[in-house]
């Protein structure tokens, strides 16, 4: 590529302390294991429909949300579990939702693909690949608007950068130089459909040059390589200086959903990634190597979130369904 | 799709998946083997742009079939399908046309959510320039894909995703063709006619059959083509029967059912013994629960239900 994006200020955040480094390693263990139990759920029935998992994908949200500032908003597709998660919300309510029941946060009604929160600023689950993009730079411009300090975090597929509402968000957010990141999971996968089949060029970090938007590629597997260019992306547009690309190199282990045999790529491709790349395990190695917590510290991390997330799948199972009053709430607001 | 395809070398499938995938839904299966690469082509998730290609490509003369992977992704298109597919020829003052089929699953699948299951029937038949076909049958989707491929105007099939799981029987015959605004009488009887397309035919038989035991003979008609529709063979039952209800997955405002009602008022008044009436889904978003659901889309207790009210008969258990 002849493009060569504008680079930040390259003011790399120091290596984090301890505390940091096992919050970082317990919000992606949060999300491994609150996705393998979805997953079980899906095969026992009590979830059902499109049920997108984030398995392998959990350094990205975790090292973004690690320097996201008190007022940032979020915004994603339909794979979102694991950004709810990162985003503090409950996983109870979130496995409620995955089954349907009262106790989620759309009370039943959106599902896996359509959850939010106003009080964590978590705007969506949104359904309809690129969606969400216009929609992200609009919280950048009520962001800017109110004068808030807030970035607008706007989670991306490589799929989903080839649709036009893209282009029309980038051109928008660096002309009004808009308070946005742009985070591009590029999980090597489209649905089937590898990065070499649906996208040309070979740097989706670099889909902004023409509008003078800086990007950079990162090691999306290792979350403190994602959590430093958070820190170098965030700070340019809480600067103003407009919206910021990252391009995020993530993989993830299991199928597009949970009906997808995944028969595209061969097993060695993903033990390859699993076995040598996880962000867990990664994290877990410097833990132990810079002896931040010993073996059983880890063993009782593990406990808790196993726990939690046992905790959340027996309210999701337990949690009623919704009332069939509930079908003909909230179509419109109380004028 | 494979038969016309060897039957006429500009035809040709694009959309999302549809090649090396074997589709979504494998719909497609076996296709890029037979035909290659040229003329099975694996789109980027960018609707509006391969429809708008397809398009231009269909004003040369070429006929493409493209292939939504669910048609809730066709709202990203619409433009096309309305502006440049259904306008054209009319702008053009008849010069250009504009053969192209536009196809994939449509309305409600099973738990996917509002963005994922929105009947388009009645968005697409509103409009001219555009023919409409909704099969239900395993026949109805062969007949009426032949239709729409061979037909030198934009055409737009409407699947159904939990159809795609049920067998029927296929004939056989590669000319097989169901012409455009031709209703089916699927089943005739003599005190009310049922009117449906794609899915809810089958809800219409299924509560057809609970009536009957109850001694009400229902006339179930598979609409099959929802433009131009086939108003001669509704008017022709409702002689017979007096009475017609329209079961419509999609909201009841503005809907396919509402335009039946008018037109049998308009055609049929003096034969009718109670108003044209209609179960429609419900009038909110979809939504994901399973209870919900269910409320949400016309079942056969609610369609038998509608029909004893229209024959005053007690309801179910009642009086
Ligand atoms: C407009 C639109 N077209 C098609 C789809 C069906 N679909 C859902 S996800 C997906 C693939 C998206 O891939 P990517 O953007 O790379 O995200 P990933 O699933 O890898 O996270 C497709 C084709 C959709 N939801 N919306
Ligand atoms: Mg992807």
């Amino acid at each position: 590529m002849a493009v060569k994006p504008r680079q930040p200020d390259p003011a790399t955040p120091a290596t984090p302390p301890p505390e940091e480094l096992l919050r970082l390693y317990r919000s992606m263990l949060l999300i491994r294991r609150f996705e393998e139990k979805a997953g079980q759920l899906y095969g026992m029935g009590q979830i059902n429909g499109f049920c997108h998992l984030y398995i392998g994908q959990e350094a990205v949200v975790t090292g973004m949300q690690a320097m996201a500032g008190p007022t940032d908003s979020c915004i994603t597709s339909y794979r979102d579990h694991g950004h709810m998660l990162a985003c503090g919300l409950d996983p109870k309510g979130v496995m409620a939702e995955l089954t349907g029941r009262s106790g989620g946060y759309s009370r039943g009604k959106g599902g896996s693909m359509h959850m939010f929160s106003r009080d964590h600023r978590f705007y969506g689950g949104h359904g309809i690949v690129g969606a969400q993009v216009p929609l992200g730079i609009g919280l950048g411009f009520a962001h800017q608007y109110r004068g808030d300090g807030g970035v607008a975090h706007v989670y991306l597929g490589d799929g989903a950068v080839n649709q036009g509402q893209v282009y029309e968000s980038f051109n928008m957010a660096a002309l009004w130089k808009l308070p946005v990141v742009f985070v591009i999971e590029n999980n090597l996968y489209a649905m089937g459909t590898a990065s070499a089949r649906h996208a040309a060029g070979d740097e989706l970090c670099a889909r902004g040059a023409a509008y003078g938007i800086p990007g950079e590629r990162i090691d999306g597997m290792n979350v403190l390589s994602v959590r430093s260019a958070a820190a170098r992306a965030l700070a340019y547009a809480r600067a103003g200086a407009g919206p910021f690309i990252l391009e995020m190199m993530t993989y993830r282990y299991r199928g597009h959903s949970m009906s997808d045999p995944a028969k595209y790529r061969s097993k060695e491709e993903v033990s390859e990634m699993r076995d040598n790349h996880d962000p867990i395990d990664r994290l877990r190695q410097i833990l132990q190597s810079q002896n931040v917590i010993d073996e059983a510290g880890l063993k009782e991390i593990d406990r808790t979130i196993k726990a939690s997330v046992a905790a959340a799948a027996d309210f999701a199972q337990t949690s009623p369904e919704p009332a069939a009053s509930e079908l003909w709430t909230d179509v419109l607001s109380e004028a | 799709m494979a038969e016309e395809m060897r039957r006429d070398p500009d035809v040709f499938l694009m959309g999302e998946e549809v090649g090396q995938y074997q589709g979504a839904y494998k719909i497609s299966q076996g296709l890029l083997d037979e035909f290659g690469p040229k003329r099975v082509v694996d789109t980027p998730i960018t609707e509006m742009g391969f429809t708008g290609l397809a398009c231009g490509a269909a004003f040369t003369g070429l006929k493409p079939i493209v292939e939504f992977m669910t048609f809730n992704f066709s709202l990203q298109a619409i433009d096309h399908i309305l502006n440049s597919a259904a306008k054209t020829r009319y702008m053009s003052g008849g010069q250009l046309s504009c053969p192209i089929v536009f196809r994939g699953p449509n309305g409600a699948a099973a738990r996917v959510g509002a963005q994922h299951s929105q009947d388009f029937s009645s968005w697409y038949a509103h409009c001219p320039g555009l023919k409409v076909v909704a099969p239900w049958s395993a026949a109805d989707a062969k007949g009426l894909l032949k239709a729409a491929i061979r037909d030198p105007n934009p055409v737009v099939v409407l699947e159904n995703e939990l159809l795609y799981g049920q067998t029927f029987d296929v004939p056989d015959d590669p000319d097989f063709v169901l012409p455009f605004g031709q209703a089916e009488i699927v089943q005739s009887g003599r005190d009310i006619t049922l009117v449906a397309w794609s899915r809810m035919v089958q809800v219409a038989l299924d509560a057809a059959q609970t009536l009957k035991a109850e001694g009400i003979e229902a006339e179930v008609i598979n609409l099959r083509s929802l433009r131009p529709l086939d108003i001669d063979t509704l008017v022709t039952s409702v002689q017979k029967t007096n009475r017609i209800l329209t079961v419509e997955e999609g909201w009841p405002v503005a809907g396919l059912a509402a335009e039946i009602a008018a037109q049998i008022v308009e055609r049929a008044f003096d034969w009718l013994d109670a108003p044209p009436s209609r179960v429609c889904g419900a009038d909110v978003p979809l939504p994901y629960a399973a209870n919900l659901e269910q409320l949400a889309l016309p079942q056969p207790a609610t369609v038998a239900a509608a029909a004893r009210a229209l024959c005053n008969r007690p309801s179910e258990g009642g009086a």
